[in-house]
């Protein structure tokens, strides 16, 4: 049976979520290691990983029709649900 | 309450007290009118996109949506079952984002409507930055319940849920490299075939030799996904993103995606493009033939669930018309975008060409995807 199928996705979900607000507290001595001074590449919009939501999530909304895969790439919403 | 949602709602608050830091920052108050047009496999599907984002106050932006298709559809089930038709599909959605320190809180509602389908999502997710905003983790729930009807049977209406479960990290590398990594669980409940499709089976007594019945799906689906991208900066001022997604269900669909983008300025210009594949098998209650009438317990013949190759070439070009203020406006730009889409269908067979019955060549589409739009910053 596949595991992956089977249950990973309950592990997936609600571990990280766990582990990531536990370990919150314990990490907030961590000093950000790209200063806000060394920024300024990743500010320049050519380094959105979303520049136009309006255009994605149509793209995202024609790959959903025509294939059979959906999600996994962090568009908000939940979609139309359309058939 | 479902166990995996109370647990991601306590998750949620849990987040909300956790950590103080740096402020976040809402989205750009901004429109965007956009038309689009996808015409390929012959179906001609085009419309606008409009979005109004703007912020009220300090702490909360609100955003609205509408969007049109309109189909006239001629596509091979179509032609093949029934009759081209023409649609119009209409869905408005309104949003609103609450910014409380580096926590931002967003609920949404979209509905959809068109003559013989229905549907309503609502959404609800947060977002934390952390690490002096080097990370931002985004928990994501949403929830939808859809109508279907038959245009050609006023008494057939019957519902299913979605709910969609979504966790997201964004985290900054390097200066020069942002990554994300995303979860997301699509469980699907009820009426989840389209009403007009038929499958075929292997039939003597028909002159083609088959003839057709209608589908039957399972009442459920339960969808894996987990996506990983990463996008760097190269030093003249260029920048290259990497993007890749593996897809498992309940009804045997796995599927590979992976994209490839270069994105160059010149000028007030700034070019991208972008090569993407995708591969997925077939649901297991996909057949293109089956060998007898109700021969399986689920049967299905649509061409989105038979395994299939997909590869997009995408070219898109955005103008800045300016930049330093026009009136009550920050900045515009307009914006073009190319899709070609070939999807190579691998147990689909083109049964329009009228070839005999095994022989029939397997389905190959080419889809042309077109964006044009402008956007406006205030």
């Amino acid at each position: 049976m596949n595991i992956f199928r089977a249950g990973i996705s309950r592990i997936l979900l609600t571990l990280p979520i766990l582990a990531i607000v536990a370990g919150l507290s314990a990490c907030s001595g961590i000093e950000p290691w790209v200063k806000p001074y060394e920024r300024d590449r990743l500010a320049d919009p050519i380094m959105l990983l979303d520049a136009d939501p309006v255009s994605s999530a149509y793209i995202y909304h024609v790959y959903e029709a025509r294939e059979g895969a959906r999600g996994g790439e962090g568009t908000a919403g939940g979609g139309c649900g359309c058939n | 309450m479902k166990p995996l949602l109370k647990r991601i709602l306590t998750a949620v608050a849990l987040l909300g007290v956790s950590h103080a830091g740096i402020a976040g920052v809402l989205p750009d108050d901004r429109s965007d009118i956009l038309y689009h047009q996808y015409v390929g496999g012959g179906v001609e599907i085009d419309g606008p996109s409009i979005l109004v984002r703007k912020s009220v106050g300090r702490s909360v932006s609100i955003a609205a949506n509408y969007y049109v298709d309109m189909v006239s559809s001629a596509s091979i089930d179509v032609i093949t079952t029934a009759s081209p038709y023409t649609e119009e599909r209409t869905q408005y959605s309104l949003a609103a984002d609450y910014l409380r320190g580096n926590t931002m809180m967003s609920v949404g509602f979209t509905s959809s409507e068109e003559s013989d389908f229905d549907s309503s999502t609502y959404n609800l997710s947060i977002t934390q930055d952390m690490f002096g905003d080097l990370t931002t983790l985004t928990l994501s729930y949403a929830y939808g319940d859809d109508t279907v009807g038959r245009s050609d049977d006023p008494g057939f209406v019957r519902d299913n849920t979605r709910q969609h479960y979504g966790i997201g990290v964004t985290q900054i590398l390097t200066r020069n490299l942002i990554s994300a990594l995303n979860f997301e669980v699509i469980t699907d409940e009820g009426f989840l075939n389209n009403p007009y499709r038929s499958v075929r089976y292997l039939d003597a007594g028909s002159a083609v030799g088959y003839s057709f019945e209608p589908e039957l799906y399972p009442h459920t689906r339960t969808s894996n996904a987990v996506g990983i991208r990463a996008k760097y900066y190269l030093p003249y001022r260029a920048a290259l993103e990497a993007q890749y997604r593996f897809f498992t269900d309940t009804w045997d669909v796995d599927g590979h995606t992976a994209s490839i983008a270069y994105t160059h300025p010149w000028r007030e210009f700034i070019f991208t493009a972008k090569y993407r594949w995708h591969d997925q098998t077939g649901a297991h209650f996909f057949r293109d033939i089956f060998p007898r009438f109700e021969a399986t317990n689920f049967r299905g013949r649509d061409k989105e669930l038979s395994p299939l190759t997909s590869q997009t070439l995408k070219f898109s070009v955005a103008y800045e018309l300016f930049s330093d203020g026009m009136g009550f406006l920050d900045k515009g730009t307009v914006n073009f975008s190319f899709d070609h889409l070939m999807i190579d269908y691998n147990e689909f067979r083109d049964i329009s060409t009228g070839a005999a019955l095994g022989s029939e060549p397997f389905y190959h589409l080419d889809a042309n995807v077109l964006q044009l739009f402008v956007s406006l910053w205030y």
